[in-house]
């Protein structure tokens, strides 16, 4: 199959059956299993829509049906099981998920590269080689990407026989010869920029060319927070996994902590009690409100617009109490647990959330219209850092810098999990991808927070708040799937028959909106580069890993 | 304008007294104010470095900019380079790819020079310890003055603790 192919009409309801149903009908590519027999101990993960698996060598086939089909590419990770590697992609219908996977040796892992077809598998195929020294055949970027000084080009993590305490030397050198790639012309010049950048932010490295103010292009290198977070968690028991997906990154320690225990719930085949998945959504509408505000905040004071940011940090910082006195962190960390939530809502806190609701509502209908209607501020914000429709497809770009951009989508709405499986959500989108309305969709958002927090609150069902966690006595795997603040976010989990965790992986929904804004920068001028960069806001610990 | 003009008025002066010891950490704050006056000029200039942090420590230092806190009211306030300040705050452990890059802020930073580790795993490597990926603590990476715990530490506590560490470091 050749890449003419998908210039065929796309097929008209994108989702995992009319892929399915393509695959069948792609004569040229018979869809097949895995000429190696999985490994003994590999159970298939519970939590996607629908499962194939195929062999290695249709790998790339596959991607060019999905991508015909209309499926987002929304990840890719592996998993050793010595003597094999079973690798797994997620791709995304508007319905659902579809599983896809395949099994190399370990000895020779080797198979077709995804990232000719879906230009966000890019950067999570360079991951893997580095981590695991998988090689992607014809792959467009042969460059490491996790990978610094840190360990040996030939030495991979992630392998089963790769010591967590590595082979470090004492003084890890600066990763200074990276290739980045070069702009040549009379007056372009490079301006590089961090990994210690001038703010209280992560450290990255971002490498610009511009010919005087103008960018022409942005360059990332991250990696610089990458603290092993995929290799320590294997080993842990549950409660020790649900407690590092919660620092995964700290601003969505909900959002991960929750696809971490959906994940091991799948797996196990756990029965969530309803109380506390209405709890988890209201931490996890809490968790939106919280950073929605302190960005929108950042966002106008990155234009020198003041008086926003002390109004949405006064939000943030009444919400982030209000945490703190129910649920005993600011950050709502480890209020998640595999099978419920760790603290119960009694009538005075359901009492004080409500009252906070009303606030954050009249608070924000009252400055969102000023924040919109400021001449000055708008004339920063609009026609700024705009990211086209059709390139946030193309990246897979999630959450509300995709719907900035005309993405309608959230795993909320389109494919429900519980409790929202019975909950109306309103998802705004907006078609310019302009910093203006990606810092608007972020107000719209907190309005919806809040409502559905009333609903959940108003309708909050009795009963016990977590249910008790049975191993099943054989190795299982699951997916956890959840629309974060961010956007979708992924956990994936194997655990052995006495429940430790065998492969723990987090795919924060950064690792394709850092690549959105490599985008936004076109026309652009560096002095709005920051403003760019906050209304997209990745995470940079939630990528490293 | 005239609606933005009413609403800060209506809004007030939200900055208050720390914590539930509000006269302590005024007092403390006081007697800071002055050893700040004769050891840094009036005025404590922090670079912060993420070394490796899960960015929790990041979020809770901008609080400390926020209204209720107002660090600025003590004279201490957040600068964008170590050449221009007087302690490093450092949060998170130690990644392996910030460890020269934290090295280079230190000599970047001059002297005399405090260093704080922010956090649990810049105190003693939190929940992600040493591996091949994390040289762990901060102290495993550049001489350290003081640690304040907490994963991570409240803005409260930050507060009081960086307050206190001036004291006791200049007292």
């Amino acid at each position: 199959m050749t890449s003419s192919q998908l210039e065929k009409e796309p097929l008209e309801a994108p989702g995992v059956e009319a892929y399915i149903e393509a695959s069948i009908q792609a004569c040229s590519w018979q869809l097949r299993r895995s000429n190696l027999t999985a490994p003994a101990d590999y159970t298939v993960p519970s939590g996607a829509a629908a499962h194939i698996a195929i062999a290695a060598a249709a790998w790339g086939d596959a991607a060019v049906i999905a991508k015909r089909c209309g499926l987002r590419w929304a990840g890719v990770w592996a998993d050793h099981i010595p003597e094999r590697m079973v690798l797994m992609a997620l791709l995304a219908g508007k319905d659902g998920h579809l599983l896809l996977s395949t099994t190399v040796p370990d000895s020779k892992p080797e198979l077709p590269s995804q990232a000719e077809i879906y230009p966000n598998a890019n950067r999570p195929e360079r991951h893997l080689h580095d981590m695991f020294g998988i090689t992607f055949s014809a792959h467009p970027d042969p460059r490491p990407w996790t990978r610094h000084q840190g360990w040996k080009p030939d030495a991979y993590p992630l392998r089963k026989n790769f010591p967590v305490a590595g082979f470090p030397v004492e003084n890890t050198p600066a990763d200074d010869t990276y290739p980045f790639i070069k702009m040549e012309g009379e007056d372009i010049y490079e301006v590089p920029v961090g990994p210690v950048h001038a703010g209280i932010i992560e450290p990255g490295h971002f490498r610009f060319h511009t010919i005087g103010e103008n960018m022409l292009r942005l360059e990332e290198r991250l990696g610089y927070v990458h603290k092993g977070i995929e290799k320590i968690a294997q080993g842990r028991d549950i409660p020790g996994l649900i407690r590092l997906a919660a620092r995964v990154s700290g601003d969505s320690s909900i959002a991960h902590s929750w696809a971490a225990c959906q994940a091991v719930e799948h797996a196990l085949q756990v029965e969530v009690p309803p109380r506390a998945l209405a709890l988890r959504a209201v931490l996890a509408e809490r968790e939106r409100i919280a950073n929605h505000c302190g960005d929108i905040g950042a966002v106008c004071n990155d234009v020198g617009f003041s008086f926003a940011m002390v109004q949405f940090s006064a939000l943030r910082e009444r919400v982030q109490r209000l945490s703190m006195e129910l649920f005993g962190h600011r950050l709502l960390m480890d209020c998640m647990q595999a099978g419920g939530v760790g603290r119960d809502l009694n009538a005075d806190g359901i009492t004080a959330i409500l009252a906070e609701q009303r606030m954050l509502r009249t608070e924000v209908a009252e400055l969102m219209p000023m924040i919109l209607e400021y001449p000055s501020l708008q004339d920063r914000l609009r026609t700024t850092g705009i990211l086209a429709h059709e390139t946030a497809v193309n990246l897979g770009t999630l959450g509300y810098v995709a719907r900035a951009s005309n993405i309608d989508y959230d795993l909320r709405r389109d494919a429900p999990y519980p409790p929202y499986t019975g909950l109306e959500v309103h998802v705004p989108v907006y078609t310019e991808g302009d910093v203006a309305k990606r810092t608007r969709v972020r107000g719209d958002e907190i309005l919806i927070a809040t409502e559905l927090i009333e609903k959940l609150l108003n309708t909050l069902p009795s009963g016990p708040i977590a249910t008790a966690i049975t191993l099943s006595g054989h190795g299982a795997a699951g997916l956890g799937l959840i629309e974060g603040w961010r956007g979708e976010t992924l956990a994936y989990v194997r655990l052995n028959a006495a429940g430790t965790v065998e492969r723990y992986f987090p795919r924060d929904p950064s690792w394709f909106n850092w690549l959105a804004l490599e985008e936004t920068i076109h026309g652009n001028i560096i002095p709005d580069f920051p403003v760019c960069n906050k209304s997209v806001n990745g995470s940079y610990a939630g990528h490293d890993l | 304008m005239l609606s933005i003009l009413n609403k800060i008025r209506k809004t007030g002066i939200l900055t208050e007294k720390v914590g539930a010891t509000e006269d302590e950490i005024l007092l403390l704050g006081k007697n800071c104010q002055r050893e700040i006056a004769a050891s840094f000029g009036g005025s404590l200039a922090i670079r912060m470095v993420d070394a490796g942090s899960c960015n929790g420590c990041e979020l809770e230092m901008h609080a400390l900019n926020n209204s209720f806190y107002d660090i600025e009211r003590f004279g201490i306030h957040f600068v964008a380079s170590p050449r221009h300040a007087d302690m490093l705050l450092v949060t998170g452990v130690v990644s392996r790819h910030m460890q020269e890059a934290l090295k280079r802020t230190y000599a970047c930073t001059p002297a005399p020079k405090l260093v704080v580790a922010m956090g649990d795993c810049a105190t003693n490597g939190g929940e992600f310890g040493v591996s091949y990926a994390s040289c762990g603590p901060v102290a495993n990476v550049i001489p350290v003055d003081a640690c304040i715990k907490g994963c991570p530490p409240t803005p409260a506590n930050l507060l009081r603790a960086i307050l206190e560490i001036l004291q006791k470091k200049y007292t």
